[in-house]
Order: structure tokens, then sequence, then C-alpha cells
């Protein structure tokens, strides 16, 4: 395979788990809220597909991903809807509540020295032939990818087209007319929160089930807070965040291509680049593009 | 109306911790109260365990909540204080290096200095984002935090490796470079008094000082404070942003002059996380924040120990951290009443 197939097949499968979680985290942001805890339920994600996926192969793993991250969202909804807590603290606080507790659970469930935990990772479809250049690239790869493709206009469909997709834009642009409009907001709000939680969740067992094939301790390594800045790059539109996951993705896979390349450059600076990229798309997109006008107003 | 509700739910979560917690706990190859024992000597079991275990944890953590007190107060949402501390202790091993030969006895004051310096000038980059492309501080200072991290890793095994060029890490620290001891048998270091006349100097900046009440006002209502009070709202966040980012620099760099003697990678074990807890925890109030500091300082300083005797995951300190958090916010939450008619603009 070429190296340009295997950079761009690399750069979608890394972009994969940013992307579901980016998407899960633009409902939530179209409501008005930011949810920082997103980096805590992509962990608790990976660690529920590690526990899942020993107990009960793939589909138990992603199951279980799912149920620790609403789990995770759910915790959040509580707080800052219900109990109307700042959304930025909260959010803090669950990420760091959620590293420890799958941190401290791996140990004792996984052991603490033991033998590096290996799971069967879902291996990638192959509907085209390798040799079809970019499509095969794109093609190439486990379902979850699969599921990005299919969400993403999906999302944009709902969100623009759809009665509710509607209201939680109003609801993000000023809840109290759309309390008076006859929505249902905290419903919603609510609704958003837990979605994204399932999303967060696949991101996280897509860390584990269809790459790493393990779970380590922070092994979320900062994607939630990237997707978050994925979010703004994207323009809180689905097929835009969708196109952002996959290019950081790339700034990721950047790396492969270096090794490929023969070029000598030193890992940790390879390992910023993803956080250097979110910065600058940042520095460039911000500004200019108007997110929900209620984000992250404590409610 | 909802106010059964606002009682009932903090209570449940607390209780909920508290079995999660218990569950760690027993964990270990040793019975919960062993554990819990083993903590308790591992924080003030001893003058030695008080001084050069609790008191020496605290002292990071007493800079970084110092920082994230001063920028919450003033409505700046820096959770980088992580990456801040890592720059800050950096530039202290640098410039321990540089100085030594020169500066003599003054090198690890120089040393905090530079730390300073460096952890401001982190701040600056998240701030210049800030004002010039409106980018949220909360997302470029955590992404700042993973910089930090590699950036470490790069200098310890390239610029500033120690010269056998085998650990990753670098040179340790002359006599001359270090931080003197309080007194000799422990290992409590003049930092922490530092860190103490800081956080009295502060709460006096706050509460008695024209500026400190211009910051006190930009936190409590920006817009209120631009139109009534005159007071320039960017210039006073970008001061808070950058004392903010100083002190915990001046933290990592007063870690590496007074405890580790060496830049590596690890160095901190999330001070600037846990700064968070230690800030709210005192309600924003730098005076607070020595009695929160030592307090979480106890805790890890007893995690520690309840590791090396009683096999619990010392990582069960940052569980109970985020729990105190977690009450907390709920707490307020429930004495707050009905907040939305303090939603502010």
């Amino acid at each position: 395979m070429s190296a340009t197939n295997s950079f761009i097949e690399a750069a979608v499968r890394t972009g994969t788990p940013l992307a579901l979680a980016a998407l899960g985290e633009t409902l939530v942001e179209r409501a008005g809220i930011i949810n920082i805890s997103l980096e805590g339920t992509i962990i608790a994600g990976a660690f529920g597909a590690a526990v899942g996926a020993s107990a009960g192969q793939a589909t138990g793993g992603y199951a279980l991903a799912v149920v620790a991250g609403v789990l995770v969202a759910a915790l959040f909804a509580m707080f800052t809807v219900t109990l109307r807590t700042d959304q930025v603290i909260t959010g803090t606080a669950l990420t760091m509540l959620a590293l420890g507790l799958t941190g401290a659970l791996a140990r004792s469930v996984f052991g603490a020295h033991g033998l590096a935990l290996t799971i069967a990772t879902t291996g990638p479809l192959r509907p085209v032939p390798e040799g079809w250049l970019v499509l095969g690239a794109l093609l190439h790869q486990p379902w979850p990818t699969y599921a990005v493709y299919a969400l993403a206009p999906a999302l944009w469909w709902w969100l623009y087209r759809t009665h509710a997709g509607l209201a939680l834009h109003a609801i993000g642009e000023n809840p109290a007319a759309a309390e008076a409009a006859g929505i249902a907001v905290n419903r919603h709000r609510v609704g958003a929160i837990l979605a994204g939680g399932v999303m967060g969740g696949l991101a996280g067992a897509t860390l584990v089930l269809a790459q790493a094939g393990t779970f380590v301790e922070n092994m979320s390594a900062g994607r939630g807070f990237m997707a978050i800045g994925i979010v703004v790059l994207g323009r809180w539109n689905p097929l835009g965040v969708a196109g952002a996951a996959l290019l950081f993705g790339g700034a990721t896979a950047l790396q492969y291509l270096f090794q490929a390349a023969g070029l000598n450059v030193r890992y940790e600076l390879v390992l910023m680049l993803p956080y250097l990229a979110t910065l600058a798309a940042l520095a460039g997109v911000a500004g200019r593009s108007r997110g929900p006008a209620t984000l992250g107003r404590r409610l | 109306m909802s106010g059964a509700r606002h009682v009932w739910l903090p209570t449940a979560l607390a209780l909920c911790l508290a079995g999660t917690i218990a569950a760690v706990l027993s964990s270990g190859n040793a019975s919960p109260g062993f554990a819990l024992a083993a903590l308790a000597r591992g924080a003030a079991g001893s003058w030695h365990a008080f001084t050069s275990g609790t008191l020496v944890r605290a002292t990071p953590l007493l800079f970084t909540g110092l920082g994230v007190a001063v920028a919450f107060r003033a409505g700046v949402f820096n959770i980088g204080a992580e990456g801040q501390f890592l720059t800050g202790a950096a530039a202290a091993a640098a410039a321990s290096a540089a100085l030594s030969s020169h500066a003599g006895a003054l090198t690890p004051w120089l040393a905090i200095v530079a730390g300073a310096l460096a952890g401001a000038a982190w701040a600056s980059v998240a701030d210049a984002l800030r004002r010039r492309f409106e980018v949220p501080e909360v997302i470029s200072t955590i992404l700042l935090n993973f910089v930090a991290i590699y950036l470490v890793g790069y200098l310890v095994r390239g610029p500033l490796q120690e010269p056998t060029h085998i650990y990753p890490q670098t040179r340790t620290l002359e006599l001359l470079a270090r931080l003197p001891r309080m007194s000799s048998g422990t290992r409590l270091h003049w930092g922490f008094p530092l860190g103490v006349a800081i956080a009295i100097a502060l709460a006096f900046w706050l509460s008695r000082t024209a500026s400190g009440f211009r910051l006190r006002l930009v936190g409590a209502n920006p817009h209120a404070a631009r139109v009534t009070g005159r007071v320039n709202v960017g210039r006073v966040t970008t001061l808070a942003f950058l004392a903010s980012g100083a002190l915990a620099g001046a933290g990592g760099a007063v870690e590496v002059n007074g405890v580790t003697f060496a830049l590596y990678e690890n160095i901190s074990p999330g001070y600037g996380y846990t700064a968070i807890a230690v800030a709210l925890l005192a309600g924003l109030d730098p005076r607070w924040v020595i009695a929160t500091a030592v307090g979480f300082g106890a805790l890890e300083a007893g995690a520690s120990a309840m590791q090396r005797d009683a096999g619990v995951p010392s990582v069960i300190a940052g569980i109970v951290e985020a729990s105190i958090i977690l009450i907390a916010i709920a707490w307020s939450a429930r004495s707050r009443g009905d907040a939305s008619l303090e939603r502010g603009t």
C-alpha cells in the first residue's frame, strides 16, 4: 500500500473517536451547554469497553462502554441541569473523578502489575479491494468509522430539518423564549447530554476495541478536550465537525508519515502536534463563528 | 419548592462516593481500617510525617491553589495551572544550572523568579488567544497542559538532559541551588513559608487595594464593571491570568529547587488539577487556600503512605478530591436557592 494511502487510513482511524465524541458534544453545545466532562466520558467508555469485552466479546464491550459513558453524562446532567452548578467546574471535577476511578478500578479488575491486558479488536471491514486508492483507505475501517459516516449527515438533517433539532437550537439561543414557545427545555437539555454520553462512551470503546486492544490509565489523553475544540472548528455543524475531526486525525497520523519518509523528528514534538493544531485552528476560527448564544452559562 | 431535592441529591451523592471509596480501600492487601490508619500515620503520625510529608506536599498545592483562586476570582477559568507549573519547573531547572556558578546562594530565589516568569509566559499564550481570537481559555489552557507535558518530555531527553544521557531527567541541582531547609532533619524547605507569605499578601491585595477590588468586580460582573466602574476589563483579566500563571510557575520552581532537585517527566502528579479543588474549597479566599492546601497535602501524603503500607492505589486521593469538589458545588447550589434570579447577563 502506498504511503499516502496508509496515511489517509491512519488519519481516518485516529479521527474516528474524535469525531464520535465531537458529534455528541455538538448536540450538547447546541442546547447551550459545554460539557468538559467529555474527557471523563471517554475514559469511562474505554474502561467499560475493556471490562465488557473481556466478559462478553466486542459486543459486550461496546454495550458496557455506552452504559459507562451515559453514567458520567447523567451525573453531569444531574449537577448542571438539576442543581444548576457551574458547567466548567462540574465537568473538570467529573473528569478527575472518572480518570481516578477508572485508574483505581483497572488495578483491581485487571491487576496492578499483571500482564498487559489484551483484548480482541474489531477488525476493519473491507468492502472494496485495497487497490482502490482513497476510497479503499476511507472504507478499510472498523465499523465505528462507518457510524461516523452515517451519523454526520443524519445529525445534520436532524438538527436543521426536524422540529426537535430546531427546538434544541432555540434552547441554546434563548431558553426563556423556547420555554415560552412550549418546548420542554430541561428535558431536551438532559436528552442532549445523555446522547453526548452515548457518543463519548462509543468514542472510548473505539479507542480500546478498534485501536489499542488494551486499557491503559489516562488513555483518553485529552481527546475529550480536543473534541470540544473540534466542535468550535466545525462551527457546531455536524458535517463540519466530522470533517474537522478527520483533519485532526491527520495531524496525529503525521507521525506515521514522518516515519515513512525517514524524517528524524523527536516523538515528543510530534505528539504535541494535535494539541498545537487544535489551538491554531481555534485561533483561526473561534472569533469568526458564533456559537449558541447561551453556551456555558449557568442554567 | 425544590428544597428537598437540593438536600437529598448531594447527600445521596456523598453516600455513593463514600461507598466507592470504601470499595477501593478494601481492594488493597490489608483491611480498610489498617489502610486508613496508614493514611493517618502518613499524614500526621509524627512531627516528621507532618512537616516532611504533609507540608512538603502542601507547598506546590499552595502555589497552584493560589494561582487558580486569583484567576477564578477574576472570572478567568484558568484550568492550565498544571502546564504553568511544568513550564515554571523547567525554567527553574534551566536557570539553576545556568546561574549556580555566578549567583551563589541567591540561585534558588532567582530560579523561583524564572519559574514565575515562565508560568506567566505560558499563561500569556492562552490570554492572547482569548483576547485576540476569542478562544475560550478553558479549552486553550487544557490543551496547553498537554503541550507542556510533552515539552518537559522533550527537554529532559534533549537540551536539558543530564550529561551521561542515560536518564530522562536534568542533572541533579548543586547544593547551592537548592532551597534551604527550615531545620535539619526535615525535608521542609523555605518554599512553604514563602507560599504562606504570598497568600497573606494576596489576601491583602484582593481585599484592601483598588486593583484588587477591580479584579473582584470584574469577576463578579464584567458587564457592570465595564459600564459603571469604568474598569478596563481586558487589562484586569490579563493581569489576573498572568498573576495566576506566575503563581503556578513559581510553584513548579519551588518543587524543583526545594524537593526534587531535578526536572523529569511526571514531576507533577496533577498538582494543577488538585489546585482547583484546593481553591474552590477555600471559597477562592487566599487565606483559606493555606488551610485547604495543607488539608489536601495531608490527604496526598497519607495516600502515598497508604499505597506503600497497605497496597491501596494512591489515585484514591484524586477520587476523594474530585468528590470534594462535587459535594462542595452541590452544597453551594443547595444554599443558593433559586439561581434563576442571579443568572446575570
